[in-house]
């Protein structure tokens, strides 16, 4: 079967950002981007799925600028076969990435959709759920386990209580939470074959679809900042805080 | 026009989470504010439901099909029933995030994430970049479609006798179907409700060592949370992970142990209202953000900690 993986370019999950001084966004210039880490979590799975001679063709599909192609090449290298960059400098909220994939769905007819359950960037948690509404599909959100059957895929949700188990059936959407997997580095013949796998780019009027978003993003603070407190030099004097300082216990 | 609430309940019982969620939905104003709940046997939810001050109605969709909370008959629902509503709103927690999305996109709408604070009817605050910046946001779509972060509005008090009506509405799914659960099992309050919560972090060294957390917070009616290191070595449950991309607490005392302090898990507590680090490298990130800070060495400080509160 074919297997569809979304990979966003955001920020380095290791970058503390800054805010620009105009309040307009996060300053972006001159920093370190990558693959989102649920993205990496998800290609990883495409591939043991194909590993395993379940699915027979990867699709990495981003969208976003010119740059974002670095990230659908990573995808490539780590085992995708083709890839598609749906090209746009405008900030695409959720929803519009949900339309943009389900052109590519419609064209692609993949068996299985797979995401991030989250960008580190925006936080939104909400394209896989959306491309599922879209499609009409059923949705296995923050996996941490994907078991592929004839005609059905069961998906084992991270939830607030523990784990739950669905089965959902195919085609479906499934978004990754951490501990799916533990994603593998791109050795360094594979990202010298990525450069030569197919890499089509598309624009959101040839998919026809309209990315503006009803949502504007007024302004971005720094949140209040945290102030370090006092070393204690003891347990004892840990406790006399806590009971007549703080007075958070008592 | 009004405000519709998917209450969040488990075993029984309403989350504590969607008392703050009211509160959020009285701060937008407008309307009456009704609650769904959603599942199945649950009348006993509906009537803890009905007790929550401000809330008008509580519609309760009772049917085989909503137990387990399954997004898609869930989002299907909500579709039928959003017609006069201006705002749908459910806490953050994994139903809310799953469900809400979705009818989000059936409804051609935007959904906006975990807001934690209400500008007007149409403008929110939400945190983005792991709460590194908190972004505002206004929604010129006809239907708003939001979560909310629980630990940024009080709960509101529970003095309330709403009005119990039953929703006749079955949608059938053909998508999805539930497998099994493995719910943890905890005598000790919601991670999301604690007023105090000691986690562990990979300082710890294994999952035995957790008991170690266990007298300290018996005393202290603590909920325990983990550091995303502990989870994933395989010393406690997922359900336990404090951060970005867990749970989001924000107690009166906030005790970090053995947990250095990386930006994904402050993401998690840094609005806790006291913290304290536990940790035995004086250098380590989480002393940044602790308004108490111990530099030692857990295993010693630990049963000390026990034995003198
Ligand atoms: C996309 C993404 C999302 C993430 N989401 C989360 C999240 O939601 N929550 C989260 O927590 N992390 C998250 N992380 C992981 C995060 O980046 C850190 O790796 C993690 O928080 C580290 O956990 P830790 O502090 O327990 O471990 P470490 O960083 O290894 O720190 C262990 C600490 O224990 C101390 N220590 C060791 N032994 C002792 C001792 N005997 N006594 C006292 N102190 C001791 C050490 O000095 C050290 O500071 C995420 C990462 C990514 C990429
Ligand atoms: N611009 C994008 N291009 C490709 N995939 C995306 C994009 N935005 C979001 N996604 C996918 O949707 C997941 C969740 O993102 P979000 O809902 O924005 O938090 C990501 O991990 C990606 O798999």
């Amino acid at each position: 079967m074919k297997v569809l993986v979304a990979v966003k370019r955001v920020i380095d999950y290791n970058v503390k950002i800054r805010v620009k001084a105009d309040h307009s966004d996060v300053d972006l210039t001159n920093v370190k981007m990558a693959m989102n880490p649920f993205c990496e979590i998800a290609v990883e799975e495409a591939v043991r799925l194909k590993e395993k001679g379940v699915a027979t063709e990867i699709v990495a599909v981003t969208v976003g600028p010119k740059a974002a192609q670095e990230q659908l090449r990573t995808a490539l290298a780590l085992g995708a076969d083709r890839a598609i960059h749906v090209a746009t400098d405008e900030r695409v909220e959720s929803l519009a990435v949900a339309k943009l994939l389900k052109q590519v769905v419609d064209v692609e007819q993949p068996q299985l959709v797979i995401l991030g359950k989250q960008a580190i960037d925006t936080d939104n948690n909400q394209t896989g759920q959306m491309l599922a509404a879209l499609t009409g599909w059923g949705q296995g959100t923050f996996a941490s386990k994907v078991d592929v059957q004839e005609g059905t895929v069961n998906v084992t949700r991270e939830i607030d209580g523990g784990l739950q188990t669905v089965a959902l059936k195919l085609p479906a959407v499934v978004t990754t939470d951490l501990r799916l997997n533990e994603p593998r580095y791109a050795k360094l013949p594979d990202i010298m074959k990525a450069k030569k796998k197919p890499l089509e780019t598309k624009t959101p009027e040839e998919l026809g679809v309209d990315i503006a978003s009803k949502v504007t993003q007024l302004q971005v603070e720094t949140p209040a900042e945290r102030k370090g407190g006092i070393k204690v030099g003891s347990v004892d004097e840990l406790v006399d805080k806590l009971k007549n300082e703080a007075k958070v216990i008592s | 026009m009004s405000i519709l609430i998917l209450a969040d309940h488990h075993d029984g019982h309403l989350s504590g989470a969607t008392a703050h969620v009211v509160a959020a939905a009285q701060q937008i104003g407008g309307g009456d504010i009704d609650l769904l709940v959603a599942g199945q046997d649950v009348q006993g939810v509906a009537e803890q439901a009905a007790k929550l001050d401000g809330v008008a109605r509580v519609r309760v969709a009772d049917h085989a099909a909503y137990a387990h909370q399954l997004a898609e008959p869930l989002a299907d629902l909500l579709v039928r029933l959003a017609d006069g509503y201006s705002h749908v709103l459910a806490s953050s927690s994994t139903t809310g995030k799953n469900v809400l999305p979705r009818l989000a996109a059936l409804k051609d709408v935007a959904a906006i994430s975990d807001i934690l604070d209400v500008v007007s009817t149409d403008t929110f605050k939400r945190p983005i970049y792991a709460g590194n910046a908190i972004a505002t946001v206004q929604s010129a779509d006809p239907l708003k479609v939001l979560t909310v972060r629980s630990t940024a509005f009080d709960a509101i008090s529970e003095s309330g006798n709403a009005s119990i009506e039953m929703v006749d509405v079955a949608v059938d799914n053909s998508l999805s179907s539930f497998v099994d659960e493995q719910l943890e099992q905890s005598e000790r309050p919601e991670l999301g409700a604690a007023r105090v919560v000691i986690s562990g972090g990979r300082g710890m060294g294994n999952g035995e060592n957790f008991k170690l957390l266990d007298g300290i917070a018996d005393k202290l009616g603590a909920a325990i949370g983990a550091s995303r290191a502990a989870v994933d070595a395989g010393f406690v449950p997922n359900d336990m992970q404090v951060g970005q991309t867990g749970k989001i607490v924000a107690p009166e005392l906030y005790i970090a142990v053995g947990i250095s302090g990386a930006i994904q898990h402050l993401a998690g507590m840094k609005d806790s209202k006291v913290i304290v680090a536990i940790n035995k490298d004086e250098e380590a990130p989480i002393f940044q953000v602790a308004d108490y800070g111990l530099v030692g060495d857990l295993f010693q400080i630990l049963p000390e900690l026990e034995q003198k509160l």
